[in-house]
Protein backbone atom coordinates (compact mmCIF):
# COMPACT_ATOMS: atom_id res chain seq x y z
CA UNK A 1 0.00 0.00 0.00
CA UNK A 2 1.41 3.28 -0.77
CA UNK A 3 0.89 6.54 1.34
CA UNK A 4 -1.67 7.84 -1.16
CA UNK A 5 -4.22 4.75 -0.60
CA UNK A 6 -2.86 4.79 2.78
CA UNK A 7 -4.21 8.87 3.34
CA UNK A 8 -7.38 7.65 1.25
CA UNK A 9 -7.91 4.77 3.14
CA UNK A 10 -7.20 5.65 6.93
CA UNK A 11 -11.08 7.49 6.97
CA UNK A 12 -12.06 4.30 6.62
CA UNK A 13 -10.07 2.33 8.47
CA UNK A 14 -11.09 4.61 11.76
CA UNK A 15 -14.78 4.42 10.46
CA UNK A 16 -13.96 0.40 11.08
CA UNK A 17 -15.56 0.17 7.55
CA UNK A 18 -12.24 -1.78 6.05
CA UNK A 19 -12.30 -5.82 5.44
CA UNK A 20 -9.74 -7.91 7.51
CA UNK A 21 -7.20 -7.65 4.57
CA UNK A 22 -7.19 -4.10 3.72
CA UNK A 23 -6.95 -3.08 8.04
CA UNK A 24 -4.16 -5.47 7.53
CA UNK A 25 -2.30 -3.93 4.89
CA UNK A 26 -3.14 -0.77 6.25
CA UNK A 27 -1.57 -1.67 9.75
CA UNK A 28 1.43 -2.97 7.97
CA UNK A 29 1.97 0.55 6.40
CA UNK A 30 1.87 2.24 9.29
CA UNK A 31 4.42 0.79 10.88
CA UNK A 32 6.90 1.39 8.36
CA UNK A 33 5.80 4.76 7.54
CA UNK A 34 6.28 7.56 10.55
CA UNK A 35 4.65 11.11 8.30
CA UNK A 36 1.63 8.31 7.33
CA UNK A 37 1.65 7.12 11.18
CA UNK A 38 2.04 10.44 12.68
CA UNK A 39 -1.10 11.79 10.24
CA UNK A 40 -3.09 8.66 11.17
CA UNK A 41 -1.91 9.51 15.07
CA UNK A 42 -3.26 13.05 14.43
CA UNK A 43 -6.92 11.89 13.23
CA UNK A 44 -7.41 10.10 16.35
CA UNK A 45 -6.72 12.64 18.40
CA UNK A 46 -8.86 14.90 16.06
CA UNK A 47 -11.95 12.76 16.28
CA UNK A 48 -11.41 12.53 19.84
CA UNK A 49 -11.59 15.91 20.56
CA UNK A 50 -14.80 16.26 18.58
CA UNK A 51 -16.60 13.79 20.19
CA UNK A 52 -15.57 15.46 23.35
CA UNK A 53 -16.09 18.48 23.24
CA UNK A 54 -19.17 18.26 21.91
CA UNK A 55 -20.85 16.35 24.53
CA UNK A 56 -23.62 18.07 26.45
CA UNK A 57 -25.73 17.63 29.25
CA UNK A 58 -29.85 17.57 29.26
CA UNK A 59 -30.86 20.73 31.41
CA UNK A 60 -32.78 18.96 34.54
CA UNK A 61 -36.14 21.06 33.75
CA UNK A 62 -35.83 19.41 30.27
CA UNK A 63 -35.49 15.51 31.52
CA UNK A 64 -38.20 16.74 34.06
CA UNK A 65 -40.51 18.45 31.76
CA UNK A 66 -39.87 14.55 29.40
CA UNK A 67 -40.49 12.42 31.84
CA UNK A 68 -43.88 14.01 33.03
CA UNK A 69 -45.04 14.35 29.47
CA UNK A 70 -44.67 10.80 28.50
CA UNK A 71 -46.82 10.26 32.14
CA UNK A 72 -48.86 12.74 30.84
CA UNK A 73 -49.37 11.22 27.69
CA UNK A 74 -50.18 7.36 28.90
CA UNK A 75 -52.95 9.50 31.06
CA UNK A 76 -54.78 10.97 28.45
CA UNK A 77 -54.86 7.87 26.13
CA UNK A 78 -56.20 5.93 29.36
CA UNK A 79 -59.85 7.56 28.51
CA UNK A 80 -59.58 6.64 24.70
CA UNK A 81 -59.63 2.67 25.74
CA UNK A 82 -62.96 0.79 25.58
CA UNK A 83 -63.90 -2.25 27.94
CA UNK B 1 -55.66 -22.88 20.63
CA UNK B 2 -56.44 -19.15 20.67
CA UNK B 3 -53.85 -16.99 22.32
CA UNK B 4 -55.09 -15.78 25.90
CA UNK B 5 -55.88 -12.28 26.06
CA UNK B 6 -52.94 -10.28 27.59
CA UNK B 7 -53.88 -8.18 30.78
CA UNK B 8 -55.34 -5.40 31.66
CA UNK B 9 -54.70 -2.45 29.19
CA UNK B 10 -53.10 0.11 32.36
CA UNK B 11 -50.69 -3.04 33.72
CA UNK B 12 -49.50 -2.86 29.79
CA UNK B 13 -49.54 0.70 29.39
CA UNK B 14 -47.21 1.21 33.16
CA UNK B 15 -45.01 -1.27 31.60
CA UNK B 16 -44.60 -0.15 28.09
CA UNK B 17 -44.24 3.34 30.01
CA UNK B 18 -41.29 1.95 32.25
CA UNK B 19 -40.09 -0.18 28.92
CA UNK B 20 -39.64 2.79 27.30
CA UNK B 21 -37.47 4.98 30.39
CA UNK B 22 -35.24 1.77 30.70
CA UNK B 23 -34.40 1.51 27.19
CA UNK B 24 -34.79 5.28 25.66
CA UNK B 25 -33.90 7.18 28.28
CA UNK B 26 -30.39 6.96 29.15
CA UNK B 27 -29.86 8.54 24.97
CA UNK B 28 -31.36 11.69 25.96
CA UNK B 29 -27.77 13.77 26.38
CA UNK B 30 -26.57 12.19 23.16
CA UNK B 31 -29.69 13.38 21.64
CA UNK B 32 -29.80 16.70 23.03
CA UNK B 33 -26.05 17.06 22.41
CA UNK B 34 -26.61 16.10 19.00
CA UNK B 35 -29.81 18.42 18.70
CA UNK B 36 -27.71 21.23 20.05
CA UNK B 37 -25.74 20.84 16.93
CA UNK B 38 -28.80 20.75 14.81
CA UNK B 39 -30.41 24.00 15.64
CA UNK B 40 -27.54 25.77 17.33
CA UNK B 41 -29.77 27.00 20.41
CA UNK B 42 -30.64 25.47 23.62
CA UNK B 43 -33.93 26.53 23.04
CA UNK B 44 -34.96 24.86 20.10
CA UNK B 45 -32.53 22.03 20.94
CA UNK B 46 -34.94 21.57 23.71
CA UNK B 47 -38.04 21.69 22.27
CA UNK B 48 -36.33 19.21 19.33
CA UNK B 49 -35.39 16.43 22.21
CA UNK B 50 -38.67 16.93 23.73
CA UNK B 51 -40.74 16.00 20.53
CA UNK B 52 -38.34 13.36 19.54
CA UNK B 53 -38.90 11.52 22.91
CA UNK B 54 -42.93 12.51 22.68
CA UNK B 55 -42.83 10.71 19.00
CA UNK B 56 -40.75 7.99 20.20
CA UNK B 57 -42.92 7.09 22.79
CA UNK B 58 -46.28 6.96 20.43
CA UNK B 59 -44.16 5.50 17.99
CA UNK B 60 -42.33 2.70 20.67
CA UNK B 61 -45.20 -0.11 19.62
CA UNK B 62 -43.85 -0.20 16.55
CA UNK B 63 -40.14 -0.54 17.39
CA UNK B 64 -38.64 -4.29 17.39
CA UNK B 65 -36.77 -5.83 19.54
CA UNK B 66 -33.50 -6.12 18.58
CA UNK B 67 -32.99 -3.55 16.42
CA UNK B 68 -30.84 -0.62 17.03
CA UNK B 69 -32.86 1.38 19.86
CA UNK B 70 -30.34 4.35 19.15
CA UNK B 71 -30.36 4.60 14.96
CA UNK B 72 -34.18 4.59 15.89
CA UNK B 73 -34.54 7.68 18.00
CA UNK B 74 -31.62 9.47 15.85
CA UNK B 75 -33.88 9.19 13.04
CA UNK B 76 -36.92 10.32 14.58
CA UNK B 77 -34.42 13.13 16.05
CA UNK B 78 -33.62 13.18 12.54
CA UNK B 79 -36.73 14.03 10.62
CA UNK B 80 -38.01 15.68 13.53
CA UNK B 81 -35.42 18.47 12.70
CA UNK B 82 -35.80 18.74 8.60
CA UNK B 83 -39.69 18.66 8.99
CA UNK B 84 -39.96 20.76 12.04
CA UNK B 85 -37.26 23.26 12.75
CA UNK B 86 -35.87 23.79 9.83
CA UNK B 87 -39.03 24.31 7.76
CA UNK B 88 -40.02 26.62 10.69
CA UNK B 89 -36.78 28.88 10.48
CA UNK B 90 -37.05 28.56 6.79
CA UNK B 91 -33.16 28.14 6.05
CA UNK B 92 -32.84 27.78 2.27
CA UNK B 93 -30.69 24.68 1.84
CA UNK B 94 -27.67 25.57 1.87
CA UNK B 95 -25.13 24.97 -1.22
CA UNK B 96 -22.51 22.70 -0.81
CA UNK B 97 -19.38 24.40 -1.62
CA UNK B 98 -15.93 22.74 -3.17
CA UNK B 99 -12.64 23.10 -1.52
CA UNK B 100 -9.93 24.31 -3.24
CA UNK B 101 -7.30 22.88 -0.88
CA UNK B 102 -6.75 21.02 2.33
CA UNK B 103 -6.57 23.00 5.42
CA UNK B 104 -5.66 20.86 8.19
CA UNK B 105 -3.45 21.55 11.10
CA UNK B 106 -1.61 18.57 10.66
CA UNK B 107 1.44 18.66 8.75
CA UNK B 108 1.73 22.44 9.09
CA UNK B 109 3.70 22.48 12.23
CA UNK B 110 6.71 20.43 11.07
CA UNK B 111 5.32 17.88 13.44
CA UNK B 112 6.17 15.32 10.49
CA UNK B 113 9.45 13.80 11.49
CA UNK B 114 8.44 14.04 15.44
CA UNK B 115 5.91 11.53 14.52
CA UNK B 116 6.42 8.82 16.23
CA UNK B 117 2.88 8.16 18.01
CA UNK B 118 3.99 10.47 20.58
CA UNK B 119 1.96 13.87 20.85
CA UNK B 120 2.43 16.00 18.09
CA UNK B 121 2.69 20.14 17.67
CA UNK B 122 -0.35 19.90 15.84
CA UNK B 123 -2.26 17.79 18.85
CA UNK B 124 -1.64 20.23 21.38
CA UNK B 125 -2.78 22.89 19.17
CA UNK B 126 -5.64 20.92 19.09
CA UNK B 127 -5.93 20.03 22.87
CA UNK B 128 -5.71 23.68 23.43
CA UNK B 129 -9.14 24.68 21.60
CA UNK B 130 -11.22 25.89 23.74
CA UNK B 131 -15.03 23.60 23.53
CA UNK B 132 -17.08 26.13 22.21
CA UNK B 133 -14.33 26.65 19.63
CA UNK B 134 -14.73 23.13 18.91
CA UNK B 135 -18.57 23.31 18.81
CA UNK B 136 -18.62 26.64 16.43
CA UNK B 137 -16.21 25.02 14.01
CA UNK B 138 -19.08 22.00 13.49
CA UNK B 139 -22.06 24.31 14.03
CA UNK B 140 -20.99 26.04 10.69
CA UNK B 141 -20.89 23.54 8.02
CA UNK B 142 -23.65 23.05 5.85
CA UNK B 143 -26.43 21.21 7.23
CA UNK B 144 -25.91 17.91 5.23
CA UNK B 145 -22.03 17.87 6.14
CA UNK B 146 -22.74 18.75 9.69
CA UNK B 147 -25.23 15.84 10.37
CA UNK B 148 -22.97 13.08 8.33
CA UNK B 149 -20.03 14.20 10.72
CA UNK B 150 -22.18 14.68 13.97
CA UNK B 151 -23.11 11.07 13.33
CA UNK B 152 -19.84 9.32 12.80
CA UNK B 153 -17.57 11.10 14.34
CA UNK B 154 -19.62 11.99 17.68
CA UNK B 155 -22.02 9.60 18.09
CA UNK B 156 -20.48 6.81 16.55
CA UNK B 157 -22.42 5.56 13.62
CA UNK B 158 -21.43 2.84 10.92
CA UNK B 159 -21.93 4.32 7.24
CA UNK B 160 -24.95 1.54 7.05
CA UNK B 161 -27.14 3.41 10.34
CA UNK B 162 -26.22 6.87 8.85
CA UNK B 163 -27.93 6.09 5.19
CA UNK B 164 -30.57 5.04 7.03
CA UNK B 165 -30.86 7.77 9.24
CA UNK B 166 -30.69 10.33 6.63
CA UNK B 167 -32.42 8.21 3.89
CA UNK B 168 -29.38 8.83 1.29
CA UNK B 169 -27.14 6.38 -0.41
CA UNK B 170 -24.00 5.00 1.21
CA UNK B 171 -22.04 6.91 -1.56
CA UNK B 172 -23.89 10.02 -0.37
CA UNK B 173 -22.78 9.05 3.15
CA UNK B 174 -19.36 8.74 2.37
CA UNK B 175 -18.97 11.80 0.21
CA UNK B 176 -20.68 13.57 3.07
CA UNK B 177 -18.47 12.59 5.67
CA UNK B 178 -15.14 13.09 3.61
CA UNK B 179 -16.18 16.75 2.51
CA UNK B 180 -17.41 17.60 6.22
CA UNK B 181 -14.73 16.61 7.81
CA UNK B 182 -11.98 18.56 5.57
CA UNK B 183 -13.78 21.81 5.68
CA UNK B 184 -13.94 21.40 9.90
CA UNK B 185 -10.51 20.61 9.97
CA UNK B 186 -10.29 24.19 7.65
CA UNK B 187 -12.62 26.12 10.13
CA UNK B 188 -9.95 24.51 12.99
CA UNK B 189 -6.93 25.83 11.33
CA UNK B 190 -8.77 29.02 10.78
CA UNK B 191 -8.95 29.57 14.55
CA UNK B 192 -5.43 28.11 14.71
CA UNK B 193 -4.03 30.57 12.78
CA UNK B 194 -6.34 33.70 14.19
CA UNK B 195 -4.58 33.37 17.11
CA UNK B 196 -1.50 33.24 16.16
CA UNK B 197 -0.75 29.48 17.28
CA UNK B 198 0.65 28.35 13.67
CA UNK B 199 4.07 29.35 12.84
CA UNK B 200 3.37 30.02 9.06
CA UNK B 201 1.24 33.55 7.80
CA UNK B 202 -0.23 31.46 4.91
CA UNK B 203 -0.49 27.54 4.19
CA UNK B 204 1.17 25.70 1.38
CA UNK B 205 -1.47 24.52 -1.38
CA UNK B 206 -1.45 21.05 -1.16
Amino acid sequence: MDCEKASYRMHHYLDGELTVWRRWYMRRHLNKCPPCAGGFVYEVEFRMIIAERCREQTPDDLRRRISGAIGFESGSEEGDWSP
Amino acid sequence: MPKLSEGSGTLDLVADQARFAELAMPYMDALYSAAMRMTRNPADAEDLVQETFLRAYRGFGGFKDGTNLKAWLYKILTNTFINTYRAKKRRPEETEFDDVAEYSLYGRMGGLEAANNERTPETEVLDAMPDEVVKEALESLPEQFRMAVLLADVEGFSYKEIADIMEVPIGTVMSRLHRGRKQLQRRLWEFARDRGLLPEPEPARA
